[in-house]
């Protein structure tokens, strides 16, 4: 009796003890929760994904967001002015180019000269004056350094150091060997920006001339925010720069950007209101929290994208037009709209088979689901039973990309062609990419610069066969006629090229456009300001909280 | 004299592996598929740039120089520089391991408050309803997936009932100031710069997470608890006690407990280890800056230098926790003190 007696006594004493804990806990969270509820005014508490590698984007292995902080951190020559969109969004004009550390510029020669006037009073962040000698030197870094950086600058003629001349402390001067209209809107991406020459090349070392080490961890810009503090893979602090004198003083004293892997996560810091902005969504929450209404879903279509599926040209059976064209009209159109995308874009499928195709990019195509005609294609190209075939994904976007590959491969199936789906993990993306080796793939592209032309160069030219060209595309005529549309300066020729370039890419189909997609951020309601950029990044200077 | 001869033994016997271990992950880091100069080359790349930056990462050498590289700059203590966070790779690590230290500290203690209670009760009363209950948690904590658990608190919690913290990390730094890094666990350096307030908050950024991770690690503990209990008790010295008139709680706490720990710290050990390792999901849900997130996003993205620092580090953790295990087993059973 005594021995039970002693063992309820210690099981009430176990009991008591487990549910004091859990009670403990429970009501300490209880207690420092809900203190606050509201981030203050003048600070901006943003959640991604990931954040930057790099506080500058010419780095070597500098990623995407690398070039968000570059944005933010760094002055440009010129900016873009903004316009609305009839339905009310806002998103920069790539027609209008604003001033910013250039108050003025003049444009000589024919087009062969750009002079720039700066700013007398616009100051680094450490104090020391901006010089025509710092746009120099980080121009002449721009095009040295290699990689992407020097890559984008080419884009726009700019190629040699020796292009780029001082006239005096506050004058700088371009020359092109040719006029290129891409040239100045070039200079607004952020790539050339200006870096404090001073500061960099007293960290400079012998293996590393352009100090690119001590940028991607410090701060030596001017722009309209400076670091507070940064901790690569939790998140990165912005502080406004009082001395701002390139355009509007920022509403925002500071900026939090935090790294969340976990997007279930963001959404619901978002609901409950303690986090302001959260980008990098999946389209299924944008979707439901636009249907909510508690938060603000603003989705901008971006430019020069086109979402589509990839067939490789050099691999059987993707170098018969005809099984492109038949899959073109197979693919589950709708179905991927709805179940993959959440309509989180607008098709590019479908258009009216008896007009021609506008001078535009992207435009939609002619296909739309039809398996009879993919069936009786397929026969004409002597694959009347099918075949098979590989699908590849990147595995960094499977929650739109997988249900999208399942969808086409049900689909497919119908017409006898047999399917298997690969993930590629991100690393091996542009690997993979590179080596031309997929025979199907999901891809997307999108341009900085808004040119018809310019999206081409990257993606369907052989000569210049970029990895993005992933279909393995290349069409003497086409590759002749890109070239022709960067240098045409009389519009209706011009238009005319464009609208021949996408009859040749509509009627080949190396790409089978599916979607134009949105660049979507999810915000509280008192945020405004919100501009849409072709980087896609969050511009902070324009950001306000009511 | 003799014990300070053993651990220099055993310290010894890890040299080996520790070689072992720098050769293996190297040679595996390199059999990760893809190329981390095309995925750093990124959006716009050309055939040219990705062989800039290739040769910029020292990646067209041949594979036994890299290899010579890399050792001869381990010996300097330079983990290299990681390329997905562009830190220094020995830095990255030297910052993350506090955050799932603490966190991984603070789940054990939850689940060793719970499971060795649990266990405990379970074999004093076999085949009862407690022991039952054992049962029930145990299979439950096992095969729910952390990740599961995780985001449901944090949806219950925090989302619907609203007593739980945002999952921002360790501690919000827009209401809270982060406490100067002396042990770089918020518990302890918020209480030596006597931020009492921010104490709180980060014990309370901390229950949550220690739950979802401490539910995992409750079925290995609550078994091993029950097992060596049940064992202890029917062991003869146990008889003998209960045969001399002993009293119920002198058997189970002074002998039954005491002699069943020995197990119950070894897998103490393991355990540990395992959770600073497996807690990547955890981590990612509750954006906390530990190293499991940032191992699993180096493997993603080919990032060399930051997955043999990472292995590395683990090793060399293995291998101290084995350590403090063998001494605290010592400390409990003499029997192991005169062990080989």
């Amino acid at each position: 009796m005594a021995k039970s007696k002693s063992a309820i006594a210690r099981m009430q004493a176990y009991r008591s003890h487990t549910s004091l804990l859990i009670a403990a806990t429970l009501s300490l969270g209880l207690l420092y929760s809900s203190a606050h509820a509201e981030t203050p005014k003048d600070v901006l508490i943003e959640v991604a994904e990931h954040g930057p590698n790099s506080l500058d984007a010419m780095a070597p292995a500098a990623n995407e967001f690398s070039q968000m902080a570059s944005w933010q951190l760094y002055d440009r020559l010129i900016t873009h002015g903004t316009k609305t969109l009839p339905d009310g969004k806002v998103m920069y004009d790539a027609t209008k180019i604003e001033p910013e550390l250039a108050k003025s510029w003049e444009i000589q020669d024919g087009g062969k000269t750009l002079i720039f006037h700066l700013r007398e009073d616009a100051t680094f962040h450490d104090g020391s004056p901006v010089t025509a000698e710092d746009v120099k030197w980080s121009f002449d870094r721009a095009v040295s350094v290699g990689g992407f950086p020097t890559v984008q600058m080419a884009a726009g003629s700019l190629t040699d150091p020796k292009q780029f001349s001082v006239i005096d402390p506050h004058t700088f001067k371009i020359t092109l060997a040719v006029a290129d209209k891409l040239t100045l809107p070039d200079l607004a991406v952020p790539v050339p920006y200006v870096v404090n020459k001073k500061l960099a090349l007293q960290h400079a070392t012998a293996d590393d001339p352009w100090a690119l080490k001590w940028t991607s961890l410090n701060d030596a810009g001017g722009g309209p925010f400076k670091i507070g503090s940064w901790k690569s893979g939790d998140r990165i602090v912005f502080d406004r720069f009082d001395n701002w004198k390139s355009g509007a003083m920022p509403a925002l004293k500071r900026v939090v950007l935090r790294e969340i892997a976990s997007p279930g996560t963001r959404r619901a810091l978002l609901e409950k209101g303690d986090v302001d902005v959260s980008v990098g969504l999946p389209p299924k929450d944008y979707a439901e929290l636009a249907a909510a209404g508690k938060v603000n879903v603003i989705g901008t279509l971006m430019q020069n994208e086109q979402f589509n599926v990839d067939l490789n040209v050099t691999m059987k059976p993707f170098d018969d037009k005809r099984v492109r064209q038949a899959i073109a009209y197979a693919l589950p159109y709708d179905s991927i709209m709805k179940q993959a995308l959440y309509e989180r874009g607008e098709p590019l499928f479908g258009a009216d088979p008896a007009t021609p195709f506008a001078p535009k990019w992207p435009v939609a195509s002619k296909y739309n689901t039809d398996l009879d005609k993919a069936k009786a294609l397929l026969k004409d190209a002597g694959y009347a039973n099918g075949f098979k075939s590989d699908l590849y994904i990147d595995m960094s976007q499977t929650t739109v990309q997988e249900p999208m590959a399942l969808l086409i491969q049900e689909q497919l199936k119908k017409i006898g062609i047999t399917i298997e789906i690969h993930k590629v993990p991100g690393s091996e993306w542009f690997a993979k990419m590179g080596s031309k080796s997929m025979p199907m793939d999901i891809n997307y592209f999108y341009g900085w610069l808004d040119y018809p032309e310019y999206f081409y160069f990257w993606t369907y030219d052989g000569k210049n066969n970029s990895v993005f060209n992933t279909a393995n595309y290349s069409n003497p005529e086409l590759d002749k006629l890109i070239e022709q549309a960067r240098f045409e300066s009389d519009p209706a020729a011009y238009d005319a090229i464009i609208t021949r370039m996408n009859t040749i890419a509509m009627d080949e189909v190396p790409r089978v456009p599916v979607a134009h997609l949105y660049s979507d951020i999810a915000m509280q309601k008192n945020v405004k300001g919100y501009v849409y950029w072709f980087h896609t990044h969050l511009d902070l200077k324009s950001i306000s909280k009511e | 004299m003799k014990i300070a001869l053993s651990f220099a033994k055993r310290i010894a016997t890890a040299i080996p592996s520790i070689i072992g271990v720098v050769v293996v992950t190297f040679l595996l880091a390199r059999a990760l598929p893809g190329d981390a100069a095309a995925y750093y080359a990124g959006s716009s790349a050309t055939p040219e740039s990705i062989a800039q930056i290739r040769k910029a990462l020292g990646l067209d050498k041949p594979l036994w120089f890299q290899f010579g590289d890399y050792t001869s700059r381990l010996l300097h203590g330079d983990l290299g520089i990681s390329l997905s966070s562009g830190q220094p790779v020995f830095q990255d690590l030297v910052t993350r391991l506090p955050a799932s230290i603490e966190l991984t500290l603070c789940a054990l203690m939850f689940a060793m408050l719970i499971g060795l209670p649990l266990g405990i009760a379970a074999a004093t009363r076999p085949g009862k309803a407690i022991d039952h209950l054992c049962r029930i948690i145990v299979s439950v904590g096992a095969a729910f997936p952390t990740f599961f658990v995780a985001l449901g608190l944090v949806y219950f919690f925090y989302f619907r009932l609203g007593i739980a913290p945002e999952p921002l990390g360790r501690l919000n730094d827009t209401y809270f100031s982060i406490p100067p890094t002396i042990t770089g666990l918020y518990l302890v350096d918020t209480l030596l710069a006597g931020d009492i307030q921010a104490f709180w908050a980060s014990l309370s950024q901390l229950v949550l997470p220690s739950i979802s991770l401490g539910l995992f690690a409750l079925a290995p503990i609550a078994r091993i608890a029950r097992a060596s209990m049940l064992a202890s008790l029917s062991s003869d010295f146990c008889r003998t006690a209960r045969a001399m008139g002993l009293s119920r709680t002198r058997i189970v706490y002074g002998y039954g407990l005491r002699n069943a720990m020995l197990p119950v710290i070894n897998i103490l050990g393991m355990v540990f280890s395992f959770l600073l390792g497996a807690n990547v999901l955890v981590e990612q849900v509750f954006a906390w800056p530990g190293i499991g997130a940032y191992a699993v996003n180096a493997v993603i993205t080919s990032d060399y230098a930051a997955v043999q620092g990472f292995v590395l580090m683990m090793a060399i953790l293995y291998i101290l926790l084995n350590l403090m295990v063998d001494l605290a087993a010592a400390a409990i059973d003499p029997r192991v003190r005169y062990d080989g």
